[in-house]
């Protein structure tokens, strides 16, 4: 079964080994690594933001699908299921998230623009009704305790709070970052992989938010819609 | 080192095997009826594992003598694979194992997918940590009424039987399982508080009893008997001590003890229990 | 080296190399460091995990003894010497959680994975320095806080939670429901959850870095196949943790807040009926097959997460020895997909008997069994890569070569368990610990073991040593064989999981010998393994010194310094022209090229020189 070094035609065919022809690096590793300027270099560097920003997403829907499956499980198990009737402070939560959603993407794109001073008013305003929104959900759950509605009264309380707090603590942690954003320095605009990582950073934050937006109106769904 | 290798794997090789086949240690001798439907697949199953398991042993042990580098001039193969062999052997694999697990699905529906025969006798089992409750409904074959709220195991309720219920008045409640030989038993497995499992290795058939369900389960024991019954799911301290007996009675034998009230069953279920003896070990 | 270069400082060179003793050695970014903190994690844990087993294989080979020792060191757990059975299973409860999760799901991602991925894509960091510092730490505080759950228990006893690493509800959402089921539970449940967070921080950072910072030239199918692993691996952990971590919130919740997802009405625990006693508030309603379903949707990714990593650490170090290409690259790959994508469709094979619906039962049994077949292409192919080979006997190599003849010892009575008419007898005995300890406790250590005398001499810059690396195969290897292949006979008599005593059944008296047989091949081969931490902490400082490449080897990480520089390259990213395993290239002046060689026509021959080759003709 030996080859010699001369090469005698191997007896099994060579199929599709991971390169077996030397090959040039064109078009290959991770795009934009081996571009041939230090633009497309930069810019492939501070991809690993949004990069990690989706893969970050794909990890918290998972979560929530968890406790979506052991909701649906749950409401059928036994016949214990009583659904809330919807807080009214709901609607006013669905809609400060919606408008803060808005006005980061306002704020990303006044970045993208160069106008950093309006993008650090757009910033403050998402945060201000990000806070907002968790007050809102804070006075929903005051109104439920007031009603004597505990995360232990009935399996769908239950649900409210847990799927409530897990959103409202991801939330905290976008509020963290929105602040850090909204004080960073400015970067001079010699640095361009300055200027790329804060476009990106913006872009992942923005990200996040609007995933936060989508998720919170599928909970509310979740919770009061399909019961 | 090759060689010292390949001869170790194959040691151990045979050693395995052998094990499973001097059948010194095995099942216990079966007494349901789908046992032998079982142990035929478990038996064609196990032989085509030993089969994978010594050709792969086998194999790296050849592959480790022969291809071993003795100092020869020239250099190994190169290549990078077969995409006609992957094809092959994929398919060759898929074939064999989802063949088995079909197979296999057909001793499962016949337990699973159907309900107890009519003309079953029934018994409600009711486990607790760490002791067995099994509830006969007696000749009227209506089980009588139970409820949680009823339960008090100081006043050896156990299962929280309603004595106000004209039917529980010919029920009884003992830790031993007594079922007919060669008829089918359907038995309804709650818990109190937490899972247990109910086992009998001769049956071939375990299930999980679990709070806040009624399982309900079938099968036919064929061999009059006592055999040992264990808990098979982690329930506390003193899972392994959760022991009992399932006694399989012939069909005069079991009716007759069916129709006596709770005192006399009581008697009459330690007598059989040291009527009949526990199975030797094979 | 050869080829097109290119001056990293300006693009992607982040920090410079830290220079005070806490951040180079404590809090440290520097990938290589975090990589060999979950190591050293990982070689602790294994140890307190190892000494519980061998406290568990002492009493049920002995029942009865009276053990001075442990009195001494358990009071409350061993009073007078003599093990309760709570004590023993919290052992059970330990050993798994830890050995699972702290040794299993740390060395060979976290470990392995934190230092050499970088390095095999030609990187010079993860994509998130501070993430991956964040993620050893945040594991750290959950073995703390693990370690504290088996001191929190009663008011006198040292024991901890008794529901097993599974920890079935009710009786893990029960604190009435036994000894160390109260704080001792809850702490379990934190730690777990506190891994769950290392574990996502550092599924992050692996994906995002393989996707966004190979080197010019290294695309995905010229990747070493320990990336693939590593890749999957963090796929499965990015989409499996976040379920555990959910379950367990609603569990902690079950405990402490008197909600019911896992707790049915009507429960009668300890004499005391549900919302009758402040002790034991009511429920309603819950499901305990629930937590299962949660669990196991996790659970079962878990297993592979265990071992894909050693897989690609065998694919790669069988190719290195044979002087051979990996046989069916592509195949390889794919396997390593399919086995990930099937491992989250199969979780219900642990829950046959469980009270779910039997169809579904059925369902996950075909699907269970068609999970073997890329498993079994994956080990045609590494006979497929022994073949024709030249094969040099180092000690990396024998592991390797015994994780492919352990993996299939395990992972072959996978066909017994996963047909669901066969698991009526089988579930829940030592048949079952048999198949998983094969595959998880020994296949995947042997993957580690491999992977540490394989990459030993580029993270510390010295081989180690051969002989006692020799000893330490051949004794563990047969060792590991004595004392689970037994275990199949005991599961196939009937012996049942989680026994704290065999002595209360007339049908398991005639296994004695076989339990006592494989406790002293248990304690040998847990003995034998002081030689490899032996081995460890002496060539770290006296090992014979290695160069760059003493394998003579192919990948990225062999053409760096041992141990590598802070950015892993010196400040030159390599430029990739060729694929992974070009061994026994006809024509080329040495039987291997690495992966950065343009022109191997020009590469002086320096075949036989390495230093890892001395000795190993045989």
């Amino acid at each position: 079964m030996a080859t010699t070094v001369a090469g005698t035609k191997p007896i099994i065919k060579t199929g599709f080994g991971g390169g077996s022809k030397p090959r040039g690096p064109n078009g290959n590793g991770s795009s934009g690594r081996n571009g041939r300027n230090a633009a497309s270099r930069i810019q492939s560097s501070a991809n690993r933001y949004r990069i990690g920003m989706w893969v970050a997403m794909a990890s918290i829907l998972m979560m929530f699908t968890a406790l979506t499956s052991a909701y649906i499980v749950r409401s059928g198990s036994s016949n214990d299921w009583q659904p809330l009737a919807t807080p009214r402070v709901m609607w006013l939560s669905t809609a400060l998230i919606i408008v803060s959603s808005i006005t980061l993407e306002i704020a990303r794109r006044k970045l993208k623009g160069g106008f950093l001073s309006a993008q650090r008013v757009w910033l403050l305003a998402s945060f201000a009704l990000g806070v907002a929104f968790l007050l809102s959900q804070l006075f929903a759950w005051r109104q439920l305790v007031g009603q004597g509605i505990y995360v232990s009264s009935n399996p769908h309380s239950s649900f409210f709070y847990v799927l409530t707090a897990t959103h409202g603590v991801h939330l905290v942690a976008g509020l963290i970052a929105l602040l850090f954003m909204s004080m960073r320095r400015r970067v001079s605009s010699a640095n361009e992989m300055q200027i790329a990582k804060s476009q990106a950073a913006a872009d992942a934050m923005t990200l996040y938010w609007h995933f936060l937006d989508v998720l919170w109106i599928y909970l509310f769904v979740l919770l009061f819609f399909w019961r | 080192m090759g060689r010292a290798l390949a001869v170790i794997i194959w040691i151990l090789t045979l050693g395995s095997v052998s094990l499973f086949f001097v059948k010194k240690w095995w099942f216990p001798t079966a007494i349901s009826e789908h046992a032998p439907a079982l142990d035929r697949q478990f038996l064609l199953t196990i032989i085509v594992v030993g089969l994978s398991f010594a050709a792969a042993q086998i194999g790296l042990g050849w592959m480790v003598w022969k291809y071993r580098d003795r100092g020869q001039a020239d250099r190994a193969m190169y290549t990078h694979g077969s995409n006609r062999l992957e094809v092959v052997w994929t398919i060759v694999t898929a074939v064999i194992f989802i063949g088995l697990a079909v197979m296999g699905q057909s001793v499962w529906a016949s337990l699973r997918f159907n309900e107890a025969p009519p003309g079953s006798f029934k018994v409600e089992v009711v486990a607790q940590q760490f002791q067995w409750n099994f509830h006969y409904a007696g000749t009227d074959g209506v089980f009588g009424r139970t409820h949680p709220t009823l339960i008090d195991d100081s006043a050896l309720n156990f299962i929280g039987i309603d004595e106000a219920d004209p039917s529980s008045k010919d029920d009884a409640v003992h830790s031993v399982i007594a079922i007919p030989a060669g008829r089918p038993v359907e038995l309804t497995l709650r818990s109190k508080d937490v899972i247990h499992n109910f086992w009998v290795p001769q049956l071939r058939f375990k299930q999980d009893l679990v709070p806040g369900m009624a399982i309900k389960v079938h099968f036919t024991a064929n061999t009059p008997g006592k055999y040992e019954l264990a808990c098979a799911e982690l329930c506390g301290q003193l899972h392994f001590k959760m022991r009992s007996f399932m006694l399989v009675l012939p069909t005069d034998e079991h009716t007759a003890l069916i129709g006596l009230p709770q005192d006399q069953f009581q008697t009459r279920m330690t007598e059989l229990l040291a009527k009949y003896q526990l199975p030797a070990n094979n | 080296m050869s080829g097109e270069t290119h001056d990293t400082h300006g693009a992607v060179h982040r920090h410079e190399a830290p220079t005070s003793f806490i951040r180079k050695y404590i809090f440290s970014l520097d990938h290589k460091v975090i990589g060999i903190q979950y190591i050293i994690l990982a070689l602790v844990a294994v140890l307190v995990g190892m000494t519980m087993s061998v406290l568990m294989r002492m009493n049920l080979s002995w029942p009865g003894t009276n053990w001075p020792i442990l009195g001494t060191l358990f009071p409350g757990g061993a009073p007078d010497g003599m093990m309760t059975p709570e004590f023993y299973l919290s052992l059970v409860t330990m050993h798994g959680t830890i050995m699972v999760f702290f040794v299993l799901t740390t060395a060979p991602q976290g470990g392995f994975g934190n230092y050499f991925l970088p390095i095999q894509i030609g990187a010079e960091d993860m994509a998130f320095p501070v993430l991956n510092m964040l993620s050893f730490w945040v594991t750290f505080v959950g073995f703390v806080v693990i370690l504290a759950a088996i001191f929190f228990s009663g008011a006198d006893s040292t024991v901890g939670p008794i529901g097993g690493w599974t920890g079935y509800a009710p009786l893990s959402a029960l604190p009435n429901s036994g000894p160390g089921q109260g704080m001792g539970m809850n702490l379990w449940i934190i730690s777990i959850a506190i891994f769950c967070v290392g574990s996502l921080l550092g599924a992050l950072n692996f994906i995002t870095t393989l996707l966004n910072m190979r080197a010019p030239g290294m695309s995905l199918m010229r990747m070493p196949l320990t990336c693939w692993a590593w890749f999957t691996t963090a796929v499965l952990a990015l989409l499996s943790f976040p379920v555990l971590l959910g379950g367990g919130i609603l569990l902690l919740l079950d405990r402490t807040a008197g909600t019911s997802f896992f707790i049915p009405g009507g429960l009668y625990v300890s004499g005391v009926l549900s919302g009758t006693s402040v002790n034991f508030p009511i429920h309603t309603g819950g499901s305990p097959i629930l937590w299962q379903h949660l669990f196991w949707f996790f659970g079962h990714p878990e297993v592979y997460i265990a071992i894909l990593p050693g897989m690609g650490a065998t694919s790669h170090i069988l190719a290195t020895f044979a002087r051979k290409p990996v046989f069916g690259y592509r195949a390889m790959v794919f396997a390593i997909f399919a086995i990930g994508l099937l491992g989250f469709f199969v979780w219900g094979h642990h829950m046959f008997i469980s009270g779910m619906s039997p169809y579904s039962a059925m369902t996950f049994s075909i699907l269970t069994l068609s999970i073997g077949v890329p498993s079994a292409v994956k080990t045609f192919n590494w006979l497929g890569t022994l073949w024709g080979g030249r094969i040099r006997f180092t000690t990396p190599m024998l592991f390797s070569l015994g994780f492919v003849s352990l993996f299939v010892a395990g992972g072959i009575t996978g066909l017994v368990l996963g047909q669901s008419s066969l698991d009526l007898p089988m579930h829940d005995t030592y048949f079952v610990t048999a198949h998983f300890h094969l595959v998880m406790g020994v296949a995947s250590i042997f993957g580690m073991f491999a992977g540490t005398y394989f990459w030993f001499p580029k993270m510390f810059g010295r081989m180690m040593n051969e002989r006692l690396g020799r000893i330490h195969f051949w004794i563990t290897f047969v060792g590991v064989y004595c004392i689970f292949v037994p275990m199949h006979t005991m599961g196939i008599v009937g012996m049942p999981r989680r026994f704290a005593q065999f002595t209360e059944y007339e049908f398991l008296a005639t296994l004695q010998p076989l339990v006592v047989f494989v406790s002293i091949a248990a304690i040998a081969t847990v003995i034998v393994q002081i030689l490899f931490y032996f081995n460890l902490v002496w060539s770290i400082f006296k090992g014979e010194k290695a160069g760059p490449n003493p394998w003579e080897a192919t990948t990225l990480e062999w053409i760096t310094d041992s141990p590598p520089p802070h950015d892993n390259f010196a400040g030159v990213i390599p430029t990739v022209y060729r694929g992974p395993y070009e061994f026994a290239v006809p024509g080329a002046p040495n039987d291997f090229i690495l992966q950065t060689e343009p022109d191997p026509g020009t590469v002086p021959a320096t075949e036989g020189t390495g230093n890892g080759h001395n000795g190993s003709r045989h």
